[in-house]
């Protein structure tokens, strides 16, 4: 295990990691106000990664591209939002989980009936492919920096937009308490279909800069989506800045364990028998994290404490 | 003096800023009706919680019987004669008055780990709860299901669940509301008869019951306990406080 | 006898009148299809005792039907192999008689549902919904990444297991013996649902509190109903592994713990047969909109859109003409 290698999985899990914050950042704040948990949100995260793609075919630019996947997953999200998910506010988690559930079968066969059963590809510019020489001589994908760069920049312009702008202030509003917004004369059916389309762009975002990276298929949304929850969890329900910590906490277990835990086990058994047991532990490493934070904190890191 | 059933012993507990329970120290003792009153916002209802064990005090000790449940779960503490009727029912509404009773009764007598008898056909939990439902007056309404009760038959039907348990002490959040005139004067007389079995903790707000029907009184404002005594002790004291507190829409009913 | 014990009665007749028929007329298809309804139906039974009863909304019961399955499967190719499963002071065969499988089976999964539900539980709402999730992925990439029995590629296993007196190979038979199981099955629940527990657990989901200030302790109790639900789900996993001699991680998926939700919900949840109409209305649309187009899925989103947002109850309350009162 050496050095350099050890830099480069911290960087990719951190780059992983702001990936996964982009994912849960809607999720954790259309639960914070509207008290909605929405399967579907790694459908519109694979909505982000198609429009991307598609718009890459088309026009070879890679920013027309990512603005196509914010935009296609925003519009997509308004879309439900207003047709379907702002009749399940007030109903029960079990209601809640079952027509998200039916949206997913819905956009995900959707998708695969308009672009097929085979994946799509979206390639890296030219301009942001080839390595970067970091400090210390160390080599790095430019466009996986790109990616912590452009997260990093999102993340905190989302913090800046909820402390410091009017929406924002009526998103914390409504978070504590939802008829005080009403009280303060906002329009809340336009308020939240905002701030969903807002999370919808955000996933979808994550879907067109990580199609870059893996093919884009339907069904490449919903291991991210459950990723997204075990961020959530970990974070505490409705906290951007726990899902920040967490997305990179999980986001750096998950590069490092499948590194470091064969390693650490070739310690004391055989080669073969160590990257069995370690592959297999470090496949479920995450979990194991979000068991631990729950014994420890049951409503996760910023959570509110009961 | 009567031996104490409830005792609060010095507790406090903050949320943020707020002193929701600033030293609060609080008997019951045997035979006793005694009444919590105070302003909305005053901490009855964490004091409330704290007892029950749902909220666990930052200081302080609660004993029941004489032993300390401040480290107790919720359930233990029944276990101990601790029995409560819920301000907002708190009744499984789906189902019938009876197996209402007769959680009330596995809870006390039996076991919830049965899984193959019916409980409804085990005549001895079954006397329990019917039992209890004869006392508040529901036996015929046995069958029905507990959402379609009117409202003070709600009331009642959290009573006899009480009941079933046959605690040391009752602790009851307003259990008059909404019963009208003479369902209040039949639950008042209901009550009076219920603290010699067992004290009762009685949270009220309307001041007249409070006055007519309780032995004691003890008076909450922002976390404290600022007198506690029989209505004349409390009325005394009372309008010493009214102004220092204006009038605040509760004191007028002194 | 009340209308919803007739409608039990004839939703289970059928399952049963419907095989026999495919016999007659020599159609080993239709009655593989039924064979499915009975198992799926009884991971759904499985999981109505949590969600229905309980209202534990367990997304993550794929794990225990998962489980199941390579128990299944694990037993029958050491079997198969004549190589003990433990070796050593003490040595543990495979085991291909079902009756053993089962026993086995029944026990894993309670393990796994007694060291899931200990975390999860403890929990409500919206995070046991995701924590439930979250486990049921990560047996999924448990089973992906454990190489021993097959990982990707799943575990084959090459001939049905036996179960004494019958001939499992034989297809109606098998069809017995899974509907003689979902039977039991429902027999017992229907016990159940009378019993001390039953009612605690129904008033637990109605109103936690009040089942605390009865003196019952709700964790405990709401893990032994997660318990006994992973019991039953594994049990039907076990069974689907002898069906398709062959388990795979995809019976760990999500999307596996979606569908057993949708048997549940399509039947109506807290129905004593609701996942038999469930499971079976599911392989009927499968195969109706199966044929007409490739993604059936999208219909069968729509109706489960429809059903959520318009028709609250399910397919039994709807046969049984009254609707279950729902709380928040």
């Amino acid at each position: 295990m050496d050095f350099v290698l050890l830099i480069e999985q911290i960087l990719n899990g951190v780059q992983f990691g702001i990936m996964l914050f982009l994912a849960a950042a809607g999720l954790t704040l259309v639960f914070g106000v509207m008290g909605l948990i929405n399967l579907a949100h790694g459908s519109l995260f694979m909505i982000g990664a198609f429009a991307a793609a598609t718009v890459a075919g088309w026009t070879g630019n890679f920013v027309l591209a990512l603005v196509a996947s914010l935009a296609a997953a925003a519009a997509a999200g308004a879309l439900v939002e207003i047709t379907i998910l702002r009749r399940l506010y007030n109903r029960d988690h079990l209601d809640q989980v079952l027509a998200t559930f039916a949206l997913i079968l819905i956009f995900s066969e959707g998708t695969r009936w308009v672009f097929g059963s085979f994946p799509l590809y979206l390639n890296v510019p030219a301009y942001l492919s080839g390595p970067v020489t970091l400090p210390g001589g160390i080599q790095y994908p430019l466009y996986r920096l790109t990616i912590i760069v452009i997260g990093l920049g999102l993340a905190f312009g989302l913090r800046l937009l909820i402390l410091k702008t009017r929406i924002g202030m009526q998103i914390r509003a409504g978070q504590s308490d939802r008829e005080m917004i009403a009280a303060l004369g906002v329009n809340i059916s336009v308020l939240y279909t905002l701030l969903f389309a807002l999370g919808a762009g955000l996933a979808g975002l994550a879907g067109g800069l990580l199609g870059a990276l893996q093919s884009v298929q339907v069904g490449m949304g919903e291991p991210i989506l459950i990723l997204a929850f075990v961020v959530i969890v970990i974070g505490g329900i409705g906290s951007v800045k726990g899902a920040l910590v967490a997305s990179i906490l999980v986001g750096l277990t998950e590069k490092l364990g499948s590194v470091l835990l064969p390693s650490i086990f070739k310690l004391f058994l055989s080669t073969a028998d160590a990257t069995l047991m370690g592959s297999a532990l470090a496949s479920m490493l995450i979990y194991i994290l979000m068991a631990a934070v729950l014994v420890w904190r049951s409503t996760g890191l910023y959570g509110a404490a009961t | 003096m009567a031996e104490t059933v409830l005792s609060v012993r010095d507790i406090c507990k903050n949320f943020g800023a707020l002193r929701a329970s600033d030293h609060v120290t609080l008997d019951l003792r045997r035979g006793e009706i005694h009444a919590l009153i105070g302003p909305n916002g005053a901490g009855k209802s964490t004091l409330i919680e704290q007892v029950c064990g749902t909220l666990k005090p930052e200081s302080g000790k609660i004993l029941i019987a004489g032993q300390d449940v401040t480290q107790l779960q919720t359930a233990d503490r029944v276990r101990l004669g601790l029995a409560r009727t819920f301000q907002i029912s708190a009744l499984a509404l789906e189902d019938t008055v009876l197996q209402n009773v007769l959680l009330g009764a596995i809870g006390a007598q039996g076991s919830p780990y049965r899984f193959f008898r019916n409980v409804t056909a085990n005549r001895q939990l079954r006397e329990v709860a019917e039992l209890a439902l004869q006392r508040v007056g529901l036996l015929e309404r046995a069958e029905m299901l507990a959402a379609e009760l009117s409202h003070g038959e709600k009331r009642q039907l959290e009573v006899a669940v009480a009941l079933t348990l046959r605690p040391r002490l009752f602790l009851m959040d307003e259990p008059m509301a909404g019963l009208g005139a003479s369902g209040a004067a039949k639950m008042t007389a209901f009550l009076r008869s219920l603290c010699h079995e067992a004290p009762i903790l009685l949270i009220e707000h309307d001041m007249d019951i409070v006055f007519a029907i309780a032995d004691r009184i003890s008076v909450l404002v922002y976390g404290k306990i600022i007198a506690t005594g029989t209505a004349k002790d409390v009325r005394a004291v009372a309008a010493v406080r009214e102004a220092y507190l204006g009038d605040d829409g509760w004191g007028d009913n002194f | 006898m009340s209308r919803e014990t007739v409608v039990n009665l004839v939703l289970l007749g059928s399952l049963l009148i419907v095989p026999v028929y495919a016999r007659a007329v020599d159609d080993p298809f239709l009655i593989t299809l039924s064979t499915r309804v009975a198992i799926f139906a009884l991971a759904g039974v499985g999981l109505n005792l949590a969600l229905g009863l309980g209202g534990l909304v367990s997304l993550g019961h794929a794990a225990f039907f998962g489980i199941g399955g390579y128990t299944a499967g694990i037993l029958a190719s050491h079997a198969l192999n004549y190589a003990p499963l433990i070796d050593g002071i003490i040595v543990i065969n495979g085991s291909r008689s079902m009756p053993v499988i089962w026993v086995t089976t029944l026990i894993v999964s309670a393990c796994l549902a007694l060291l899931i539900g200990a975390l999860s539980v403890r929990t409500t709402g919206v995070y046991f919904i995701m924590i439930t999730l979250a486990f049921g992925q990560m047996m999924y990439y448990f089973s992906i990444s454990w190489p021993a029995y097959g990982g990707e590629d799943g575990l084959p296993i090459a001939i049905r297991n036996e179960f004494p007196g019958l001939n499992s190979l034989d297809p109606f038979q098998f069809f017995l013996i899974a509907y003689a199981v979902l039977c039991v099955t429902i027999f017992l629940i229907s016990r159940l649902q009378d019993s001390a527990f039953g009612l605690a657990l129904n008033a637990v989901r109605q109103s936690a509190r009040r089942v605390e200030m009865v003196g019952i302790a709700t964790f405990r109790l709401r893990l032994t109903a997660f318990v006994l639900s992973g019991m039953i789900t594994g049990l039907a996993g076990a069974l689907f592994a002898d069906l398709n001699r062959f388990v795979s991680p995809s019976m760990f998926s999500w999307q596996t713990s979606g569908e057993i939700m949708i048997f549940v919900i399509l039947g109506g949840t807290a129905r004593l047969c609701g996942p038999v109409a469930g499971a079976g209305m599911f392989i009927i649309l499968e195969h109706l909109l199966g044929g007409i187009s490739d993604y059936w899925l999208i219909f069968l989103g729509l109706l489960l859109l429809v059903v959520v947002l318009f028709a609250q109850g399910g397919l039994v309350s709807w046969l049984a003409g009254e609707r279950v009162r729902r709380h928040g």
